[in-house]
């Protein structure tokens, strides 16, 4: 029997019910508002009062509605033909709901149960499985989605039965597991799991090792993310967050990517919807939309379940890497769920901490971003969760908590530069002020160098010296004037603008220059380095700054065009000719820089 | 509002606790945003603990007694929306300011959000004529974005301007805290060009108390979505001024003892108005609703709590200033943007509109760069002094307020600009772009 209770508070989205039943923390409830049910979950229990966060609007609601505890968390459903559908945040498939505006009170079934899978066992009677192991996989667009015993179920399980080849709806039985105690249990293709508990179905979390390529320069060059790693965004309002997301959304090596839109605009989400079924992966050839599942739970819809959206994109992200799937995960903005923590605990009169946030932000956010990781399953098959977030600080200031939460558990930080955003200068992460721990991992370092090139670190640290060497030659210019500093703090500072406009800056809305493979990241590095390692000589400072944007120039147009392609190569002998110009005689009264 | 007391509207006149703008009596079976009537003026339910309700009063509860008359409406705010709309002004409550009948039906405001997945991508260009806007922040139907200015700059001009050469089916406007004369201003201009059978408008003026501001946007949007869903018309909504909004918002949140975020605004901030900003759509089916807006800064601080989560919601933002050495009003490019810009150029307006754009503005930067050298007191390079000269050019041909030009014309006074100024190589965009306008262009 649920347990009943009757509203005797009302503010805003935070409602009070009396009942005399059990209720628990976070426990799913429904509040029975003339014809419809409202959705909610428990927030606090003081004595018979439960406080519950409506995840509806609570326009018209009175005091002595019926209020329906359900008896357990809010779930997830976890099963074949999740990929590619548009979601909100509690997991109403978007797509089925009716009308143009959402009505509340409207819930729709995650999954079509009416769809038939092809399906083939991959257990045999006989065989010992626990929570997480792969009874059987069934095509779901191109991945083999794998059919595992529910996470639910604790320890070993022997497979009594297991349904053949054919087609299944993902609601029939496809094997029945006996526990130790010999009580059999049918398994369906479907199973539901409470989003607010990470699914630990793997046998260890090994430190990650590798990259994940994204495309981007920035990133993989100089500050790689690595495959199972976490990393986060924090910028200003229009300093590229969202078009970062989007692009490592397009371009990232991962097999599959849920994207949370969590608390941002629309009109952002309409992006994705509209272009992701056109646009192809540029890896596989495949449509994007057949690699991504959509989270959204925009600015305007409710603000409760906007915390609720990021934990059901994480456990979906957790399903899929139980899969032996390589996942990325990307919520934007983080900064909006905290908030949305903070306005419930406003209402509830709680004691707040630092801005108003609720005191245990810090440990919500460090909770949220343990669950990513690198993972051996119980068959030492891998699976990944790669998670990047952003952070949206009030005013830009990075000294604000959710910043500061963050930034003490992920291990990238790409800081977003506004001044880098008004001079146009994107992606506007900071080269300076942004960092990957993951590069001083000894095992991404020899990754790094195995697979991309034998000294590739070294030319990373090197770039990055001198775009920190080219910053101090400039910060003296200006203090000391144009020809208040030696000539070479100009060569200095425009050998650094070098590497900043070639490497650094990447057009995402250009369609050759906005993702480049690993392969044609090292050959521009390289190229940058050589022409950097090289001694100029000028006559005079004015010579410098003009002499270096033809060569930036040349190489921005080699950017542009497909690489390898005659027009690549006509751009590098255009290059070679500038260069030329600096004659070889001169070469003894050089600067060295 | 009249009191016509219909038979199931129950009447208290036992109110036990009364604050600036709130009232709390014993009532029951009351709802939640409920409108009520305490002594003849509108309020709604803000809170409900047990058989206490409160009430927040729009008009301010100066003078309200204890014994007051207190009947419910059992229902929330509501709007009569109609072809009956147009060409008229309404207060806050949605009644018309010279009187009148209005005929339609009723419709909620603040009602539910569009379904994304039932949204189209903005993608039809409102060309303005003013290249601070089009050629550099292009805006796009189903957009919404406001001006970020300070008090003194001529906002509600330049938004009437935008307004009229906009292309509207129809012009809503909300005036928050709007000074008598600027309303007057807008009702004559909108005459004078003969469009106002296009105007809506609903009016609370600095004249009016300050926490009726806040049925405001939602009166408004409402109309526009009646027009923009079921008429499938093109509207533009004009928020002005948002930052008075707010002012009416921190106000109610104090008042009701709530801990105060950033600047004494409402932790809510950031979700109040993404509500009414969210409105702004493109519905597939032809019908738009967007938004200008209005966010007034104080000192040009972006950083307040106001224009900051502003720029958190919106597609951008207009931001207006002063040039001092052209003595012209621009829209300044740094700190402007559009962001659905690149849903139309390049597409809608010429392949190289986005390079030019970017181009120009890189330029702009570099003169920003040579000025503050020029200030330090030091030498200037020949490009340092081209850069300059280009700039004053560009502020004034371009950047000016008072440029009424089409797109084409917009690029081909920038290459001239490029031209008078640069080598190619020095501009930086692509080579097949060069070939074929840079010459076009040179004398
Ligand atoms: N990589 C990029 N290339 C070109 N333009 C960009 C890039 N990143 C951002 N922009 C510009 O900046 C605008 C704001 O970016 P967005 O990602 O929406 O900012 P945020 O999410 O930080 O507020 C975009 O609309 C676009 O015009
Ligand atoms: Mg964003």
């Amino acid at each position: 029997m649920n347990t009943i209770g009757n509203v005797t508070g009302i503010v805003a989205n935070l409602v009070i019910v009396e009942t005399e039943g059990t209720t628990a923390q976070n426990e799913i409830c429904y509040i029975k508002h003339r014809d419809t049910r409202l959705m909610a979950e428990v927030i606090k229990v003081v004595g018979n009062k439960s406080y519950i966060q409506v995840f509806e609007s609570t326009r018209g609601l009175k005091v002595g509605t019926e209020v329906e505890f359900m008896g357990h968390m809010l779930e997830a459903t976890l099963g074949p033909g999740i990929l590619s559908k548009n979601f909100d945040g509690l997991q109403n498939d978007l797509n089925k709901m009716e009308g143009v505006f959402l009505k509340r009170g409207q819930y729709t079934e995650p999954l079509d149960m009416d769809k038939a899978f092809k399906f083939k066992a991959i257990a045999k009677k006989g065989d010992k499985v626990v929570a997480g192991s792969w009874l059987g996989e069934v095509k779901e667009n191109w991945i083999r989605h794998k059919i595992m015993v529910p996470f639910k179920f604790s320890g070993e399980y022997t497979v009594k039965s297991m349904k053949g080849a054919g087609e299944y709806k993902p609601e029939e039985t496809i094997a029945v597991l006996t526990d130790k105690d010999g009580k059999d249990h049918e398994v369906t293709m479907v199973q539901k799991w409470p989003v607010k508990v990470p699914i630990k179905s793997y046998k260890s979390k090994p430190r990650p090792f590798r990259i994940m390529e994204t495309g981007i320069r920035v990133m993989d060059t100089l500050n790689p993310m690595a495959e199972g790693g976490t990393g986060f965004i924090p910028g200003p309002f229009g300093s590229g967050k969202t078009v970062l997301q989007h692009n490592l959304s397009k371009n990232a090596e991962a097999d599959l990517v849920v994207v949370a839109a969590c608390g941002e605009r629309a009109n952002e989400v309409v992006e994705l919807f509209t272009e992701f079924p056109e646009l192809e992966d540029p890896r596989s050839g495949r449509k994007l939309m057949e690699r991504t599942t959509i989270i959204a739970n925009t600015s305007n819809m409710p603000v409760a379940a906007r915390e609720a959206s990021v934990y059901t994109a994480m456990t979906i992200a957790e399903y899929y890497r139980a899969m032996g799937l390589k996942v990325l995960l990307l919520a934007d903005s983080t900064s909006r769920w905290a908030q949305a923590l903070r306005e419930m605990s406003n209402r509830m009169e709680e004691l707040p901490g630092p801005d108003g946030f609720p005191m245990d932000l810090s440990a919500i956010i460090a909770n949220f971003y343990a669950r990513a990781g690198f993972v051996y399953l119980p068959n030492d098959e891998t699976g990944s969760i790669t998670f990047i977030g952003t952070v949206s600080p009030a005013g830009g200031n990075l000294k604000e908590p959710v910043t500061e939460s963050t930034k003490k558990v992920a291990r990238a930080f790409y800081a977003l530069s506004q001044q880098r955003a008004d001079s146009k200068r994107y992606p506007a992460i900071d080269p300076i002020d942004s960092y990957s721990k993951y590069l001083e991992y000894t095992e991404i370092a020899e990754y790094l160098n195995e697979n991309i090139a034998e000294n590739w670190t070294d030319s990373v640290f090197k770039a990055k010296d001198i775009l920190l060497r080219g910053k101090e030659a400039y910060e003296q210019i200006n203090i000391l004037g144009d020809d208040g500093v030696p000539l070479d703090y100009h060569i200095r500072y425009w050998k650094s603008e070098l590497i900043d406009f070639v490497i650094l800056q990447q057009d995402a809305f250009d369609k050759v220059d906005a993702s480049t493979s690993l392969e044609r990241q090292n050959y521009m590095l390289q190229k940058t380095l050589e022409i950097v390692d090289k001694s100029f000589s000028f006559d005079s400072f004015e010579h410098v700054g003009p002499y270096f944007k033809r060569l930036i120039n040349a190489l921005k147009q080699m950017n542009y065009s497909e690489y390898g392609s005659d027009q690549f190569k006509k751009n590098e002998k255009g290059l070679e000719k500038i260069l030329k110009e600096q004659r070889p005689e001169k070469e003894k009264e050089e600067v060295k820089a | 509002m009249e009191k016509d007391t219909k038979a199931f509207q129950r009447v208290y006149t036992k109110l036990f606790q009364l604050t600036k703008a709130t009232v709390s009596l014993n009532a029951r079976g009351i709802g939640n945003d409920e409108l009520a009537i305490v002594d003849g003026r509108l309020s709604q339910v803000v809170k409900i603990m047990g058989d206490m309700v409160t009430l927040q009063i729009f008009g301010g509860t100066e003078g309200i007694a204890t014994n007051a008359e207190v009947i419910f409406a059992g229902k929330a705010p509501t709007l009569k929306v109609g072809d009956d709309l147009a060409g008229r002004f309404f207060n806050a409550y949605g009644e018309p300011i010279e009187g009148g009948e209005i005929m339609g039906q009723e419709r909620e405001i603040g009602g539910p959000s569009v379904n994304p997945v039932r949204r189209k991508q903005p993608s039809e260009f409102i060309p303005t004529g003013i290249a601070g806007i089009d050629l550099n922040n292009a805006l796009v139907t189903g957009q919404k974005i406001p001006f970020f200015a300070d008090p003194d700059q001529p906002y509600n001009q330049v938004m009437a301007m935008v307004a009229l050469r906009a292309k509207a089916d129809k012009i809503i406007l909300a005036g928050m805290g709007l000074t008598r004369d600027d309303y007057l201003y807008f009702k004559n201009v909108f005459d004078n060009a003969g469009a106002l059978d296009r105007i809506v408008g609903f009016i609370n003026t600095t004249e009016d108390p300050p926490v009726e501001r806040l049925l405001v946007p939602d009166m408004a949007l409402s109309a526009a979505e009646y027009f923009a869903e079921e008429k499938k018309e093109k509207v533009l909504v004009l928020l002005t001024d948002m930052t008075l909004y707010s002012d009416a918002l921190s106000i109610v949140s104090n008042r009701m003892d709530q801990i105060p975020s950033k600047d004494s605004m409402p932790g809510s901030l950031y979700s109040d108005l993404a509500r009414l900003y969210e409105k702004a759509v493109q519905f597939p089916d032809g019908g738009s609703i967007t938004i200008i807006a209005v966010t007034t800064l104080s000192g040009g601080d972006i950083t307040h709590a106001v224009p900051d989560n502003t720029g958190y919601i919106t597609e951008g933002q207009l931001f207006l200033r002063k040039d001092s050495d052209i003595g012209k009003v621009i829209v300044d490019p740094f700190r402007s943007l559009s962001r659905l810009k690149q849903l139309v150029i390049g597409k809608k307006t010429r392949e190289d509109h986005p390079q030019v754009m970017n181009a120009a503005v890189r330029l702009y930067a570099d003169a920003a760069n040579a000025k503050t050298k020029q200030e330090n007191g030091f030498d200037l390079t020949d490009y340092d002094e081209r850069t300059l000269e280009f700039a004053k050019e560009y502020a004034d041909k371009l950047l000016a307020i008072d440029v009424n030009i089409d797109t084409d014309a917009m690029l081909e006074t920038a290459y001239g600009l490029f031209e008078k100024h640069f080598k190619p190589e020095e501009v930086g965009i692509k080579q097949d772009f060069v070939d074929k306008y840079w010459e076009k262009n040179s004398e």
